[in-house]
């Protein structure tokens, strides 16, 4: 601080503290309305203060589900699925993309730069804009309602080869030298020296990926047809649009917590490696 | 940059390249082809009749005024999702760049949610604006507004543009922080002794010096607001009421899977793929300037 004045510093908290509240409070009305029975969130207004049903709604979205003809599927199934998915996107891109730019930095040979490029222009295109075609690739494929559908088709990134082919570009050329002059294979220097010196890109790398993983709505939407493969994500938006004619919105709105609850734990405790991970990966 | 040392060997690196050409060529390549190959066909709705039909598909979507209302609901829906987030974040971030104590408490405050998925950011905030029960709704009401996202166009949008904001908030709070961080103290220490008090300070100095992470974070803005914003209006208007909220990645998805309108989906498609390119590159040429290795 240039200066110190008492009452700046006071407004400065002030607009810190109304911008929280303000970003806090969907999240905070909506787990208000998880604690509460169905009868009491339908009466206008709706309480401000948490209520005594905490345990039975979650409970009952986590075993049974909505129930009442509509999603028969138990919440933890879809969290199950999202966690699989998560976990696949962020390993399966992390893996492939380490390789890859290992080859492309490591190595001399034809169509290099080719693949280079290849690469490259996936980050210009997003799943959104090409949805139609993808879709009818892996139904061709034979991979609808099925985790490979889910994950494989996300798990070419462009962003991570990046990454990784900045930071194998910044490790001394020494440490090769040492490895070729003690004989060591190019597996082995990646495996005993390269992966360790990658720890913290991985994990910074990992925690972006997971939250994206996590969070895809769109893609699981289109190639899943069977509730058994729904992600968390998608069961609430569903159960969201019924939410008019079977109004349990404190169900809906258990499921919702349910959804935000593992990616939102990973930011807050992996904070360091999430910031890192978005600076790096400029997502 | 190249690296001096490399190891050789014939088959190694095609094999180490295999698993990400493969996704990419499959996944990638064969569908963005397919797109612009059905973008000049046109099919039969109701068989596999198709015939090449040139730019007929282009024309058809560049003659038709819903295509172009889109057009102009997508820049105004991403000016607006840009400039309430950017404002709105790099006053938080000038705050808690400001505060000594509580700094990391406050940032630890503002980053989750970017962890929550769009389409569940659409929930909560039809939640909070539901007609019904919301108790947003029930306050704007208590205040003479009538409030019904359902009905109201305008309303719809806004809305969306809220929900989308908040989701995006902490994304362009933690780039304007680590760009006010980086600004040397030095320089502002030595205009406040030449009597510049903190407006003057901002205006002239850190303004200027945060032009360029401003600038990156207006295009991922965009970009977000063209594309990361599916799931929002997907959870939350589907596109309406009527026509108010059918941005053009939504429409792509509503004429193609909805409307089994293949061709002009497609055509759609290559439309966007331009427009992203376009915004990658510029995207790109700004980052070679500012990194250097």
């Amino acid at each position: 601080m240039v200066e110190n004045r008492p009452i700046v510093t006071f407004l400065s908290h002030l607009v810190l503290i109304l911008g929280v509240l303000i970003i806090g409070f969907p999240v905070w009305m909506t787990f208000v309305a998880s604690t509460h029975d169905q009868a009491t969130m339908l009466r206008s207004p709706v309480p401000l203060l948490p209520g005594p049903y905490l345990f039975e709604n979650y409970r009952q979205v986590l075993v049974e589900g909505f129930g009442r003809g509509f999603s028969e599927t138990p919440i933890w199934v879809t969290l199950m699925n999202s966690m699989v998915m998560a976990l696949g996107v962020a390993l399966g891109k992390v893996a492939i993309s380490i390789i890859s730019a290992f080859a492309i930095v490591y190595f001399r040979f034809p169509l290099r730069m080719w693949f280079f490029w290849a690469i490259f222009v996936t980050l210009m295109l997003p799943v959104e804009v090409r949805i139609v075609p993808t879709y009818g690739v892996v139904a061709d494929l034979g991979m609808l309602d099925s985790y490979s559908g889910l994950i494989i088709p996300l798990i070419a990134s462009a962003t991570a080869t990046f990454l990784f082919r900045q930071f194998f570009l910044s490790v001394p050329d020494e440490l090769t030298e040492a490895a070729r002059v003690d004989g060591a294979s190019p597996l082995r220097f990646f495996w005993d020296i390269l992966l360790p010196m990658s720890r913290t890109s991985i994990a910074a790398l990992f925690v972006i990926q997971f939250i994206y993983g996590w969070n895809q709505y769109l893609w699981p939407l289109l190639i899943t047809t069977k509730e058994s493969f729904y992600t968390v994500v998608m069961a609430v938006t569903r159960q969201s649009n019924a939410v008019d004619s079977a109004p349990s919105w404190n169900l809906l709105m258990a499921m919702a917590m349910l959804a935000m609850l593992p990616p939102v734990l990973v930011v807050i405790f992996m904070q360091r490696q999430f910031v890192r991970g978005l600076v790096d990966t400029e997502k | 940059m190249e690296k001096r040392v490399t190891f050789n060997e014939r088959f190694l690196p095609y094999l180490l390249v295999a698993p990400q050409i493969i996704i990419t060529l499959v996944f990638f390549f064969w569908p963005s082809g397919q797109a612009i190959w059905q973008s000049v066909l046109l099919e039969d709705a109701f068989g596999g009749n198709s015939k090449f039909v040139w730019f007929d598909n282009f024309s058809h979507l560049l003659a038709d005024p819903a295509y172009f209302a889109s057009v102009r609901l997508t820049f105004v829906f991403s000016a607006l999702v840009a400039a309430i987030g950017l404002a709105f974040s790099l006053l938080l971030a000038v705050m808690a760049d400001r505060v000594i104590r509580g700094a990391t408490a406050y940032k630890a405050l503002l980053v989750w949610p970017y962890a929550v998925a769009p389409a569940v950011a659409g929930v909560l905030w039809g939640f909070l604006f539901n007609p019904s029960v919301g108790i947003v709704a029930w306050l704007l009401g208590g205040i003479g507004i009538e409030f019904n996202y359902v009905i109201s166009g305008n309303q719809a949008l806004l809305l969306v543009v809220m929900a989308a904001v908040w989701n995006h908030v902490s994304y362009n709070f933690l780039f304007f922080l680590a760009g006010l961080q980086s600004i040397p103290r030095s320089l502002i220490e030595a205009a406040a002794i030449d009597g510049a008090g903190p407006g003057r300070r901002f205006w002239d100095i850190v303004f200027p010096l945060l032009s360029p992470t401003g600038f990156f974070l207006l295009v991922i803005n965009i970009l977000y607001a063209f594309f990361g914003t599916f799931g929002v209006i997907d959870a939350l208007t589907k596109g309406g009421p009527g026509q108010a909220t059918n941005i053009l990645v939504y429409k792509v998805y509503n004429d193609g899977f909805r409307g089994q309108d293949l061709g002009g989906s497609s055509a759609q498609s290559v439309i966007l793929m331009l427009i992203v390119i376009a915004l990658t590159f510029v995207q790109f040429r700004f980052i070679e300037r500012r990194v250097h290795y």
